[in-house]
């Protein structure tokens, strides 16, 4: 009761303490992405500055891409309080149905992908059928479709590697996109592009805050208002100018940056979005509220599995073949840049950008301790520690609160 | 004044914001059936908790004696040390488990924690004997019906060598050859020198084997019967029980009753579980304009589950009636379809069935009509935050702003958030099912308050509420639930606790006879 009634709002609260209730309620948005950029920082210095070099950004974005891809469909997944294991089978599996059509059947790009998304979204289908309205556990389901999707990819690509794709679908994954200007090696488009793209988001949190004071409720302080938007805006124009100093903008970056732009506009403004995480919440009371939770968690995995057959694409469309190893763990690493990112295990909590954020943690650490020369034994063991302290930070600060 | 075997002296527990029990005294002697009565929310469930334990020493003032010793109890295990032991309501069982696993959980027959199973059986056979249960120690607890199970779980208070059994309403889903026998066994018990307390609504068994019966009444003891010397009737108890002073308790109230707008017919419907008992059993009931209409009745008589499944068939198989809204037949059959047609239900337990508890009040609020604030599927902020904070100042919610998360808004102002939910998705018909449960007097006024502001401008009220006062005090017209049926329906102008619950006691009475 006393809690409550301290924490009526009165008027004309000082700035101090208005920015340190704002730290401890936004600790961990921030506080990842405070992590990510000591991370960053750190294998800058180890690597003697080999990471943040213009190549190998674009090789960490590349490498990284498909990860971001599963990241976004896993969110909304452990949001509605589920779980999905079989993405890094199905991603693998629908590589080698993009081989087997444009390989060996010779079908046009054209063609193939929107055929392997739709069978992407039809294994979602099946998966999310039993765990919607069969009521089986979705671990238990995604368990089994994770043995099935490796089984038949085996079966598909007879343990042999398909290869190579036509030009045009490798261009998904390792290409650039075109510079309308010339200015001495500096690729134009894409500055052009970054500084859109800072001036957009800019804005939307000016007017965010505009919207905050009108309607009376928590307005961000002012200088973090301001650090943040100079935060924002310098690490976009720096990404954009270390890119553009080598080939400009990967295509999949764009592709990444409409994805990451549409699935926060879904969580944050849309009425699917928003009855998502009630039923994550509490599905009892979601469905008392009169939303439809089977169809929603169907749709859920319909949406996963779309989203694990693009990713499953652009790393066949990568690696130029589909193997049958394929998209081995890679569901690990989904799921794991999903809770690093915030997303709670009981469902109900996670966000979009922190998903993404927790998506290259374990990106820059991969990279940053590969060039250093750790072995992949402890690269494993390393990145599993970083995600039970991740988590571990989440729970203290629960209980804190 | 002697001690007995129990004494509880001056006990005082208070919650934030409510005083559960003041300066309660209960005494119990030696090998005596002690029964405790007393409305819902009366403190008996307290006052047992404080007993065991269950509300560690310190957070309560006043003091226990037992046979003769002041206690303070930490935990239950210290209670159970002693032989105190107490079951709840809802069985503490594990049904996956046997029945001799389950008899001696937390205590088991082990050396160095090896199980000796070989005695483990022949006690349990010994115990199960002592309870009169024909049952193999093997059989898992799942496999035997509710009445059984609570034989097991008395036996596993005898097997932690219980000096004084506390049974909360051990009766109240047991059928009345069960509840017959368990009766019996706690007089055997008497008789072998085990005391009791005995919670019961049940009155008619209270006065069978009671040897003295203490009344709370708002969290105080108002009087402790003697059955020896005093002649038991059901009347003398309950008069004990209610008798309180209702003004002031509740907002003054003019009714403007309309035309009948909501009727329910013939209304049936069966446990989802066990699809062949009848929960709810061919209700009628109908609610005018602007009336706030009551259903009163004790826990387990089917008030909830009838509101249940009419709202969207929310609770229940085997669903059979018809509704109807402006004497036109409306289909009910999913909860969007009744939000849709206007009727909406709010839950007696708010935390589990009501909140997204770790969203804010905002999102509670918008969340069962989010298509008014949205367009094209998206949800526009400005207006969705209009909406709340317009409730927000409506109902008085007390939060820091509308970003505040519910869990952290007092019992009240949760329960105003689910009003706010409610009325946001602008329904005619509202079923309120016990609207001020676990909430302080204060915001219980506000709450009544509210009620009669939304009946005055015409809607149709449904207050569920097992607190008969409230009943009394805010409803224009009563119904009376037993078993499943509506047993009676009175005004509310001729109705009185006294004559509700003497319906519903003939109600059992009768259905006692029958089986016999």
């Amino acid at each position: 009761m006393s809690i409550i009634e301290s924490e009526a709002r009165p008027t004309g609260i000082s700035l101090t303490s208005s920015i340190s209730r704002f730290f401890k309620e936004h600790i961990r948005e921030q506080g990842m992405l405070i992590a990510l950029v000591v991370i960053t920082l750190f294998f800058q210095i180890v690597t003697n500055g080999t990471l943040l070099q213009p190549l190998n950004i674009t090789n960490l974005i590349l490498q990284n891409s498909y990860i971001v891809v599963m990241a976004l469909g896993m969110l909304l997944v452990i949001v509605a309080g589920h779980i999905d294991l079989s993405v890094g089978s199905v991603a693998g599996f629908i590589g080698a149905v993009a081989a087997v059509m444009m390989v060996q059947m010779e079908l046009s790009p054209f063609l193939a992908v929107p055929a392997c998304l739709i069978i992407g979204a039809l294994i979602g289908a099946i998966q999310g059928f039993w765990v919607a309205y069969m009521k089986i556990p979705a671990f238990i389901v995604t368990l089994a479709g994770m043995l099935v999707f490796r089984g038949l990819t085996l079966v598909l690509l007879q343990g042999q590697s398909i290869g190579p794709f036509p030009v045009g679908f490798q261009r998904l994954s390792s290409g650039f996109i075109p510079d309308f200007a010339d200015a001495g090696g500096l690729h134009v488009t894409s500055i052009a592009i970054g500084a859109i793209l800072a001036g957009l988001l800019v804005y939307l949190d000016v007017r965010e805050r505009a919207n905050q004071r009108k309607f009376n409720v928590a307005v961000t302080p002012l200088p973090i208002f301001l650090l943040r938007n100079v935060i924002v805006v310098a690490a976009l124009m720096g990404l954009c100018y270390l890119l553009a100093s080598y080939n400009g903008l990967p295509n999949v970056l764009i592709a990444l940056f409409v994805l990451i732009a549409l699935y926060t506009f879904i969580t944050k403004r849309s009425v699917i979005g928003r009855r998502i995480y009630a039923l994550g919440g509490n599905v009892r009371a979601a469905k008392l509220s009169g939303v439809n939770t089977e169809r929603l968690t169907f749709y859920t995995f319909v949406n996963m599995g779309m989203l694990a057959a693009l990713a499953g694409m652009i790393f066949a469309a990568r690696l130029n073949s589909a193997t049958p190893k394929a998209g081995n763990g890679f569901e690990l690493d989904v799921i794991a840049a999903a809770f690093i990112g915030g997303a709670s295990a009981s469902g109900g909590v996670g966000t979009v950008i922190g998903a993404v954020i927790g998506a290259f943690v374990m990106g820059v650490m991969n990279n940053g301790m590969s060039i250093v020369g750790i072995g992949i034994d402890w690269q494993q063991s390393i990145k599993g520690l970083v995600l039970l302290f991740a988590v571990f930070f989440d729970v203290i600060n629960k209980n804190k609160g | 004044m002697s001690g007995g075997i129990l004494e509880m002296r001056n006990i005082t527990k208070t919650f934030p914001g409510v005083k559960a029990l003041d300066n309660v005294n209960l005494v119990v002697q030696e090998g005596e059936i002690q029964a405790l009565v007393g409305e819902n929310g009366a403190g008996k469930s307290t006052l047992m908790k404080v007993l065991s334990g269950v509300y560690p020493h310190g957070s309560y003032s006043g003091e226990i004696y037992f046979q003769g010793q002041e206690c303070r109890f930490h935990d239950i295990t210290d209670s159970e040390k002693l032989g105190i032991v107490i079951i709840h309501q809802e069985l503490a069982l594990i049904p996956t488990l046997s029945i001799a696993e389950n008899l001696f959980l937390g205590h088991e027959r082990a050396a160095r924690g090896l199980i000796n199973w070989n005695e483990v059986m022949a006690m349990s056979q010994e115990l199960l004997k002592k309870v009169g249960l024909h049952e193999s120690p093997t059989t898992l607890v799942d496999d035997i019906g509710v009445g059984k199970q609570q034989l097991v779980e008395i036996a596993k208070a005898l097997a932690k060598k219980v000096k004084l059994l506390i049974l909360d309403e051990p009766t109240a889903s047991l059928n009345e050859s069960d509840s017959e026998a368990l009766l019996k066994l706690l007089l055997q018990f008497k008789a072998q020198g085990i005391s009791s307390i005995l919670i019961s609504h049940k009155l008619n068994e209270v006065a069978k084997v009671a040897d003295s019966i203490t009344v709370l009444r708002d969290g105080a003891t108002i009087e402790t019967i003697d059955c020896h010397k005093d002649r038991i009737t059901e009347e003398r108890i309950i008069r004990g029980m209610v008798g309180r002073d209702l003004t002031h308790r509740f907002p003054p109230r003019t009714a403007n009753i309309g035309e009948t707008i909501f009727e329910v017919r013939d209304w049936t419907a069966y446990h989802p579980l066990h699809s062949e008992r009848k929960v709810v059993d061919n209700v009628n009931f109908h609610v005018g304009k602007g009336e706030v209409v009551g259903i009163a009745g004790l826990m387990g008589s089917g008030r909830t589950e009838l509101a249940m499944s009419i709202f969207g068939r929310s609770y229940g198989t085997r669903i059979s009636g018809t509704v109807y809204k402006h004497g036109q037949a409306v289909d009910m059959s999913t909860i969007s379809k009744a939000i849709a047609n206007g009727v909406v239900y709010a839950t007696e337990d708010r935390k589990t069935f009501g909140l997204v508890l770790i969203e804010d009040v905002k999102n509670n609020t918008t969340l069962a009509n989010l298509k008014a604030v949205a367009k094209n599927a998206v949800i526009n902020q400005p207006k969705e935050l209009n909406v709340a904070n317009e409730y927000r100042d409506n109902l008085n919610i007390k939060c820091s702003s509308v970003l505040q998360k519910t869990i952290n808004l007092s019992g009240g102002n949760q329960q105003k958030v689910v009003l706010s939910k409610w009325l946001f998705a602008n329904p005619e018909i509202l079923i309120l099912d016990e609207p001020t449960r676990g909430i302080d007097v204060g915001a219980k006024y506000e709450i009544y308050t509210i009620i009669n502001r939304l009946a005055s401008e015409g809607k149709g009220i449904v207050v569920v509420s097992s607190e008969l006062p409230e009943i009394l005090g805010l409803c224009d017209r009563i119904y009376v639930m037993s078993e499943g049926k509506i047993i009676a329906e009175m005004p509310a102008a001729a109705a009185s606790q006294e004559a509700i619950m003497t319906s519903i006691m003939q109600q059992q009475q009768q259905k006692e006879t029958q089986s016999v």
